[in-house]
């Protein structure tokens, strides 16, 4: 992953140690050439290093973490961690000479933070079920991490019943709730999408979903 | 847009699709495809994509030449066979440019008489075996692969691997197989498929003659749905199991009647009986449909229904008194090389004239009509349709006459054709 760092001439040991953390570091001279440089993705976070006036570098941070919004690290001497006490505009510090595991574990913090935060928009789209996994905005499912290819209506049906697991479901219900309108197949219908539903979830997960007899299906 | 739009839009992106195939069914029932890119797929899913129909049987007149195909995305689904897997399709419905639905599209005849038994309050569920032999290659000597038989084991039966090949295609492609073997003669095997609403099975008909024919080409080897290759032989036949639901009930079964038959399932079966001679041309429409249509044979030859007879053209299977509500009628005429849609109309269409005019249904081996043979050459069979105001009704008119055109073309040419066995038996006697 690229990381910006302020100032465009950082010193070695900041260098070598945001490569050793796995950070791939991109040298910015100042604000407009971070927004020029940003990625499709967006910055997962950047590292300003005060090196001499502290005032610049502060009001920098300031304008990329507030800004931008993107998360900052700030590296100081040991000498200026009063002068920061009260300061905004970073998102968390450490201090020089640079221990290379700190930074791993500050950088992870940050980007642990910003990929948090799409992660958990994205854990509210994700459906499990043991090892299938309904991605809800993306419409796709996985099994044991596999891509599985579903049909609208079966991956609908699979996500109906994911959503709704332990409990009996009428071929009715289950028509009037997936399919949401009378279909050429009437209810029957139902069986032929749980059986082909069966086929591709594989063998040994399709007693995922149980015929109960007289009612219709059950699902986990 | 639609969620189901959208479905598709989605997956083609997650998936890195490439092409999307779109299928369509010409007259005969071949299948007929064009590509389109993933930048073409949100227009053609709203608007239809536009494709020239000039080429295509029964497409064929000037006026048709423009003709849209609009994909149906609930039969959206990536191609198993594809190693890169970077091809889906869609089965499309064909339309003129102006948006109506193209009486020459035989999806959109089945749809139109499904909607018909839906608005009687049925659904129409099909259940096919069906039966292919493998040869070696296409050239005009058939040559078999094995001389094994009915159920034979391995080592006879060396074309296990390719039905278990086509079986896993099947089920990526969501066509659950119920059972599969090696049929009576040499190289011959059927697939059982899991029984459908009939719109959906005859796509997935369309679909299993491609996975076995893609199949066997992977294997260097040529599956064929020809109805009858070798002579002496069983031919190939797409036998058809038949139910119909009111809602969630068998309209078949009932409970304490003779053979578990419910009025309306008697009526169905006195109604192809009835009709089954007129619609015959359409469940075989090929010359060589009719030689398998011989008596000797695994096939019927007479309009008659039984339990256990093989040359019945309806079979009444024997359910299990605790599977009795699986009730259904095996229609045991239709070949393989069958348009799926069209025949499944015709099917469809003589059974509830059976249901709606109370036909009576004639003893067990008996014949509901003086013609007691199914017709004996496609010929006859094109005479028994000409007649049919069912079968016209049931095909829209402009299918019913490109049929029979085309039809008495191909019997036209195939009767003035001298034959081996005519050089054989008369060149040096007469």
């Amino acid at each position: 992953m690229f990381v910006p760092v302020y100032p465009a001439s950082p010193s070695s040991a900041l260098t070598a140690a945001v490569i050793g953390a796995g950070y791939q570091p991109v040298p910015v001279e100042d604000v407009a050439t971070l927004v020029a440089r940003t990625p499709p993705g967006g910055w997962a976070a950047a590292i300003v290093e005060v090196v001499e006036d502290l005032g610049r570098c502060l009001s920098v941070a300031a304008k990329i973490g507030g800004e931008l919004g993107v998360p900052v690290l700030l590296v100081i001497d040991r000498t200026m961690t009063l002068d920061v006490h009260d300061q905004a505009g970073f998102t968390d510090f450490i201090l020089s000479p640079i221990d290379r595991v700190e930074l791993t574990v500050r950088m992870a913090r940050l980007g642990a933070a910003a990929l948090d935060s799409s992660e958990a928009a994205a854990d509210e789209e994700l459906l499990r079920f043991r090892d299938l996994e309904l991605n809800t905005a993306t419409y796709q499912a996985t099994v044991g991490g596999h891509p599985r290819d579903l049909t609208f209506m079966e991956y609908e049906l699979l996500r109906f019943l994911v959503e709704n697991p332990g409990r009996a479901w009428s071929r009715e219900q289950i028509l009037a709730k997936v399919w949401g309108y009378d279909y050429f197949g009437g209810s029957r219908t139902v069986d032929v999408h749980v059986r082909r539903l069966r086929a591709k979830l594989g063998e040994e997960r399709s007693s995922w979903i149980t015929t109960v007899r007289s009612v219709g299906y059950r699902f986990g | 847009m639609s969620k189901q739009h959208e479905y598709v839009l989605r997956t083609v992106s997650e998936r890195g699709i490439r092409f999307i195939r779109l299928w369509f069914t010409d007259i005969l029932g071949q299948l007929k495809s064009f590509a389109i890119t993933p930048a073409e797929l949100e227009a053609a899913l709203e608007e239809g994509a536009r494709f020239d129909g000039s080429a295509i049987d029964g497409f064929s007149r000037d006026k048709e030449a423009d003709m849209l195909a609009r994909p149906d995305p609930t039969t959206f689904q990536i191609l198993p066979w594809r190693p890169d897997g970077g091809v889906a399709r869609m089965f499309c419905d064909v339309e003129t440019p102006d948006g109506q639905p193209f009486p020459g599209d035989p999806r959109g005849v089945l749809k139109r008489n499904l909607s018909r038994a839906h608005d009687l309050g049925y659904a129409f569920y099909v259940g096919p075996e069906v039966e292919f032999f493998y040869f070696r290659d296409s050239g005009p000597e058939p040559q078999v692969l094995d001389r094994g038989g009915y159920f034979d084991l391995t080592p006879l039966d060396v074309a296990q691997e390719y039905r278990r090949a086509t079986i896993m295609a099947l089920e990526r492609l969501g066509i659950p197989v119920a059972s599969s073997h090696h049929e009576v003669s040499p190289s011959q095997h059927e697939l059982n498929l899991r029984h459908t609403d009939a719109l959906t099975m005859a796509d997935s008909l369309m679909t299993t003659r491609l996975a076995v024919k893609e199949v066997a080409m992977e294997h260097g080897i040529y599956a064929t749905f020809m109805p009858k290759p070798l002579e002496g032989y069983d031919g190939s036949g797409l036998h058809l199991h038949l139910s119909l639901f009111l809602s969630d009930e068998n309209a078949f079964y009932e409970q304490g009647a003779e053979h578990g038959l419910s009025k309306v399932g008697r009526g169905f079966i006195a109604g192809l009986l009835r009709h089954g001679r007129e619609i015959t041309a359409v469940t075989n429409q090929w010359v060589n449909s009719y030689k398998r249509l011989v008596t000797g044979f695994d096939a019927p030859v007479f309009e008659t229904w039984g339990r256990t007879d093989q040359s019945a053209v309806v079979r009444i299977p024997i359910t299990k008194p605790d599977k009795a509500s699986s009730t259904r009628i095996e229609y045991r005429a239709p070949d393989p090389a069958c348009n799926p849609y069209l025949a499944f109309s015709v099917i469809l269409a003589a059974g509830l004239a059976g249901i709606e005019n109370a036909y009576d249904l004639p003893a067990e081996g008996g014949s509901a009509s003086g013609a007691h043979r199914l017709p004996s050459t496609l010929s006859d069979a094109l005479d028994a349709l000409e007649q049919s105001e069912l079968a016209r009704t049931a095909l829209g008119d402009h299918v019913f006459e490109w049929f029979l055109r085309d039809k008495r073309r191909e019997w036209d040419r195939y009767a003035g054709h001298v034959s081996q066995f005519e050089l054989d038996r008369y060149l040096a006697v007469l």
